[in-house]
């Protein structure tokens, strides 16, 4: 029983090391950058400082129950963008775009759910997340199709659109739906549209929605002939055409669901958090998402544990940042080097004498592979 | 309703623009400046065989280097050495990051474009981070910018110009050309022969992210005279369309530059000298929203219509390993 | 190796002149692999003025002992001699040093560039510091050429030429670095036979003048008309050494696979039925939109074979792929049985019962990073019983691709390893597996590429016992002997148009050389 138990716990093991032991060294990385700048923190030199900078983030990530569900809040949306980008790696795609689907999704709530704002919530509230969960689709497909179509690299085209998008939201709200009586262009209040609290303060509808997404994600892509004709397509294109999977169908089926739960991420944080639009809503979604997709290494099981981290370090920064005046952008420098440690994983190896065989993202040749070349079919 | 009126405002917007884009070239030019400098990095990254999607990042981080280095020093050692300083910081900064770049691509063997994204997070976070923590609260002032000297253009402008002249004839008349594009396309033939794969690589992503530095110096020192958060503003991956629009050759790509470029000079354009009577109206109508978003859709539109007949390097991409030596 | 064995080498050695240093001699080259003693301790001795044959089949260690020697690979024991002096080579720029020169079995040419860039390449004729000068350059290697007997346009690019050009570049390529040690690797894999007579004239030619050459070769016959002496290779040791004038085809043949083979398949007489495959004028379009296929009409019945026999690069593969639904054709028609498959999807045309083992099987055939059960079900995943609606039933996956190991005798754990986990031949049965059994038409492209012996024999009997259940088979093969052997009826494509129609009684392998490379037998 024992026994079973610890072969059970060494498997695990053996998939998790790589990942923790790269957020572990990130960590050790930039504690080194906090030192180096505590000069400019106005407390002098102060080479504990990234102790208490780590404290403080982790108080506030965890350390009350109020933490916990900030936490798991900002967790919800990471956890929808990191299937959306990791849904996309096993196609062989990389769907940056997910930060405008998310913006777009966003909005799209923030419209529909303010016009609904009277209405019964048990109408407004699926309206709306829907709604969002469409632009996201419609900003995912766009490229898929022309990715498929015309061999456009979904790298350039989804940035392309990113901003474009935020352009022209930001034109949308300040002139096609403007809500009046506020001092800064805004939508209007969504009313009945809100995600309904479940638990606690803030523990909204959202977050067992983020959980279901996961699980359904992980059943489309390990039991369904979808998922098997989604991941063909991403470790061998020509075999899949061979097999009579047409990419033409499928790359733009993936994106559109990937821009689906990136969209859907937009709703549920606007629903369920921020409750109405205006131009500067941050999109860190979008980044982080890819952060939290590469660390759990494109599983559903995996995304849902990064994004509970990285919702930990979203949520624990403020409190940081008020306490010892190390900025919030340590997070993103913590993010971009777990990314490093993950891809030249031989740093990790090096450092902390692992031995065994390298770890591929899953897809992420077929993501070089494609660029520049003629339509994926 | 006149059913001449469409193309009759067609032929007046292009009689419009004939007109204006001539005076306005030193504008436009120097709008391309940055997107040209970072399609050169991409020329000479893929010719190579190595892709870089960092682009964006490795001027973002220089733009903030050299920013930092010429205002830092500004106060001490009077403007002409500080925003030397600062380009040559800058071009340094580009060139650190290559290594990196040259680095996880070459050496580790990740995948690309996961390293590029490295690059670009990273470079976000970090000037973001610095940003917040030393020039903000610091206040540190813009001090001019580099004045034009010639044609209207300023000197990384106008060394644009003769970087674009001089890597096209090098690229196909020079044996450093000739062993890029070999590698670039069939590594083995290039080792088999005696050629240094890796080196060729390593020099080439280092040198192209140089040129990336420059352009960053270009936003902050050139043309701007101030740094904010992520400024670059997607120009790096414009600069990358440019490359495929010009089908991976310096002149290609620099012709991609000036159109990406004039697209994002319009707006400029329209506001500064209006077109008149009925087509006047029509475009000062337009919210200037629209005219923003414009580069980036044309972007979309051209990768669409152009890729698929626009032919990579071979070996763009792919990762180079040598069968196990003993 | 045996007392009859060494006594045969001797007597090949017993005419090198007293005190004639041998130009090239590798002692004791051993080298392992992870799992694989790739080279066990060979001797190989080469002298001047000579054409010595290294034979031995697929994977039995021969272009591993000359990458070791080219400076691609080191070795883990042994020395390298030449001209009598010992020496380390580390790279390739070592071995062009000591003059030796390697022709590869996969052409280290870069299409896009001439053939003078390519020549050149890494040995620039220079105009200054930095700039090349590529018209001296130019004369020096049509110079060249002409004293090797054949005429070469300097500023072509690589990508127009033939194949059989692109392998004389190749060789000038070698001598513009002054190699006297010449290695080519199955030079004529894809050469008709005039073009391999043409090689072999240039071959000789260098030999007399002194050059040392080393000939790779699994084709037996080629290798006792070419060679000086012989030395076979098997499972990474040497195994014999022979003078042509002192062996046969037969005792080569056993030498190289270690048992008695049988060099040919009894196929027995064709039955043929009713057309299953019909062509009709077919035309297709390359990637480059050129008209590659023009006009091809072809028939093939139930019970028969048909090769096609012709130069990479004529229209096969496209022509395949407009069969098989991978490629729209541009006009003309295709005809599975009654029905009209022209321009119809892969996954509908295999309904209609096709069977399709393709050319290059880990692009194409296998993914590589799946398990084998689900390579084994790749075509079929989405039908009961390994799906049920859009649910996939592992269960039946795992137990379909364990009978198919098993009939097939794939080397493998188990359904559940890694497809990459398997080696080349072992891929390939996985793939012959998957597609054999029960359909109409099987359509075998390239089937025993770059595959051992074993492999080769399994699958050659098991498309004729396709044959004698009634399926209609196409074959495509590059590899002329492999088209003799199985085909009842053989077709000649040439520019895309099919020229010529042979019985296998009246197949003439001259006239079908010349039609493969010419169009035309005069």
């Amino acid at each position: 029983m024992i026994a079973a138990v610890r072969a059970r716990a060494a498997a695990w093991w053996r998939v998790a090391r790589l990942p923790v032991l790269a957020i572990v060294l990130a960590l050790v990385i930039a504690a080194g950058i906090i030192v180096l700048s505590s000069v400019y923190t106005g407390l002098g030199f102060f080479p504990l400082l990234p102790l208490y900078a780590y404290g403080n983030l982790a108080a506030g990530a965890f350390g009350s129950a109020v933490a916990i569900n900030n936490t798991l809040v900002a967790a919800a949306p990471l956890m929808l963008g990191g299937l959306a980008i990791g849904l996309g790696f096993r196609a062989g795609l990389f769907n940056i775009g997910v930060a405008g689907q998310f913006l777009a999704g966003a909005f799209a709530a923030a419209v529909v759910g303010s016009s609904l704002a009277g209405a019964p919530p048990l109408l407004a509230v699926p309206a709306a997340l829907l709604a969002g969960g469409l632009a996201g689709t419609v900003l995912g497909f766009v490229p898929g199709f022309l990715k498929a179509r015309t061999g456009a690299h979904e790298v350039v085209t989804t940035i392309m659109l990113n901003n474009a998008t935020a352009l022209l939201l930001a034109w949308a709200v300040s002139d096609l739906v403007r809500a009046p009586g506020f001092t800064f262009p805004r939508t209007g209040d969504i009313g009945s549209a809100a995600l309904p609290v479940l638990l606690g303060r803030n523990l909204h509808l959202g977050i067992p929605l983020a959980f279901a997404a996961v699980f359904a994600i992980r059943f489309l892509l390990d039991r369904t002939t979808l998922g098997f004709e989604i991941r063909t397509v991403g470790a061998n294109p020509n075999a899949a055409r061979y097999a009579g999977i047409p990419p033409l169908v499928i790359v733009p089926l993936t994106m559109s669901l990937s821009g689906l739960l990136a969209g859907l991420a937009g709703s549920v944080q606007m629903l369920g958090v921020i409750g109405f639009y205006a131009s500067g809503i941050s999109a860190s979604v979008g980044f982080d998402s890819i952060a939290v997709a590469l660390l759990g290494r494109s599983d559903p099981i995996g995304i849902m544990f990064a994004a509970i981290l990285f919702g930990a370090f979203r949520a624990g920064a403020p409190l940081m940042q008020i306490t010892t005046s190390v900025p919030v952008e340590i997070i993103d420098i913590i993010q971009a080097l777990i990314i490093l440690f993950l891809a030249a994983d031989l740093i990790v190896r090096r450092v902390f004498r692992v031995r065994g065989p390298r770890l591929e993202v899953e897809g992420a040749q077929t993501v070089t592979r494609t660029w520049g070349k003629e339509s994926v079919a | 309703m006149d059913l001449l009126l469409i193309p009759r405002l067609i032929l007046e917007l292009v009689l419009y623009l004939a007109t204006v884009v001539p005076d306005l070239l030193p504008i436009i030019v120097s709008l391309a400046t940055p997107l040209a400098l970072g399609a050169l990095c991409g020329v000479l990254n893929e010719r190579s065989g190595v892709v870089n999607i960092g682009i964006e990042g490795t001027m973002l981080a220089a733009a903030f280097t050299g920013y930092l280095t010429g205002f830092a020093l500004h106060a001490n050692t009077g403007p002409a050495v500080a925003i030397v300083a600062g380009v040559a910081v800058a071009i340094g900064t580009g060139a650190l990051i290559g290594l990196l770049h040259a680095w996880l691509c070459v050496t580790v063997r990740a995948d690309q474009i996961i390293a590029g994204t490295i690059v670009n997070i990273g470079a976000l976070g970090l000037t973001a981070y610095f940003n917040r923590l030393i020039i903000s609260p610091s206040g540190l002032g813009g001090a001019g910018v580099i004045p034009p000297i010639l044609f209207g253009l300023g000197p990384i402008a106008l060394s644009m110009l003769a970087l674009v002249g001089l890597l096209q004839f090098l690229l196909f008349r020079s044996r450093w050309g000739l062993r890029t594009r070999a590698v670039g396309e069939h590594p083995k033939a290039a080792d088999t022969v005696g050629i240094d794969v890796f080196r060729q690589r390593y020099q080439n992503v280092i040198a192209g992210c140089a040129l990336a530095g420059l352009a960053g110096a270009y936003l902050t020192l050139e043309s701007t005279g101030s740094f904010q958060n992520g400024m670059t503003n997607g120009r790096g991956f414009i600069a990358l369309a440019a490359m495929i629009f010009g089908r991976w050759t310096p002149i290609g790509a620099f012709g991609g530059a000036l159109l990406f470029g004039a697209f994002t000079a319009l707006g400029v354009i329209v506001r500064v000298r209006p077109a008149p009577g009925e087509l006047g109206d029509l475009l000062a109508a337009i919210p200037s929203f629209w005219y923003a978003a414009l580069p980036y859709l044309v972007t979309v539109v051209i990768l669409a219509g152009v890729v698929g007949r626009a032919i990579p390097p071979a070996a763009d991409g792919i990762p180079y390993e040598k069968e196990a030596r003993a | 190796m045996n007392q009859e064995e060494r006594a045969a080498g001797e007597a090949a050695r017993s005419s090198l002149p007293v005190g004639t240093a041998p130009a090239l001699e590798m002692r004791g080259i051993t080298k392992r692999f992870p799992g694989t003693l790739a080279n066990d301790h060979i001797d190989l001795e080469v002298r001047p003025g000579e054409i010595h044959a290294l034979l031995g089949e697929n994977g039995a260690g021969k272009t591993t002992l000359m990458n070791i020697l080219y400076g691609l690979l080191a070795p883990d024991e042994g020395e390298i001699l030449v001209d009598g002096e010992r020496v380390t080579i580390r790279d390739p720029a070592d071995a062009i040093a000591r003059g030796i020169g390697m022709v590869h079995q996969h052409f280290m040419l870069v299409p896009v560039l001439t053939v003078t860039e390519n020549v050149m390449l890494g040995a620039e004729v220079m105009r200054g510091p930095l700039l090349v000068d590529a018209a001296e350059a130019g004369r020096r290697i049509a110079a060249l050429a002409r004293q090797l007997g054949f005429d070469v346009d300097p500023h072509a690019r690589v990508e127009q030429l033939s194949v059989g050009q692109q392998q004389r570049v190749e060789i000038v390529k070698a001598l513009y670095r002054r190699a006297r040690i010449l290695v080519l690797d199955e030079p004529t894999a894809v050469l008709t036979p005039q073009e391999t007579e043409e090689i072999f004239g240039v071959l000789r030619r260098l030999r007399d003048e002194g050059a040392s050459i080393v000939f790779i070769s699994h084709k037996l016959d080629e290798v006792l008309r070419i060679a000086d002496r012989i030395t076979v290779i098997r499972r990474g040791r040497v195994v014999g050494e022979r003078a042509p004038s002192a062996t046969s085809e037969q005792e080569l043949a056993d030498l190289m696979v270690g048992r008695a083979v049988s060099l040919r398949v009894d196929r027995g007489p064709a039955h043929p039925g009713d057309v299953v495959l019909a062509v009709g004028a077919l035309r297709v379009l390359d990637d480059r939109r050129h008209e590659t296929v023009r006009g091809v009409d072809l028939e093939v019945r139930r019970g028969e074979i048909v090769g096609i026999a012709g130069v990479a690069g004529n229209g096969q593969e496209e022509l395949v792929e407009a069969i098989v639904g991978l490629r729209k054709p541009s006009g003309g028609r295709v005809t599975i049985g009654a029905h009209d498959v022209t321009g119809a999807s892969p996954r509908a045309i295999r309904a209609r019962g096709v069977g399709y083992v393709p050319a290059d099987r880990q692009r194409y055939g296998l993914v590589l990073s799946f398990p084998l059960g689900d390579n084994c079900v790749l075509t079929d995943y989405y039908r009961p019983p390994y799906a049920r609606g859009a649910v996939r039933d592992d269960e039946a996956i795992r137990s379909r691709a364990a009978s198919l190991i098993e009939e097939f005798d794939v080397r493998t754990t188990g359904p559940r390893a890694l497809a990459s986990t398997l080696s080349g031949g072992n891929q390939q049965k996985l793939v012959v597996a998957r597609e054999f059994g029960g359909d109409d038409l099987l359509i075998l492209d390239q089937p025993t590429r770059g595959i051992d012996v074993g492999s080769t024999e399994f699958i050659h009997r098991r498309a004729i016992a396709q044959r004698d259940a009634g399926t209609a088979v196409l074959l495509i093969s590059a590899d002329l002997d492999e088209v003799l052997e199985l085909s009842d009826r053989i077709l000649v494509i040439h520019r895309g148009r099919i020229v010529a129609e042979f019985d296998a009684a009246t197949a003439e392998r001259e006239r079908i050389g010349l039609l493969m490379a010419r169009g035309e037998a005069a």
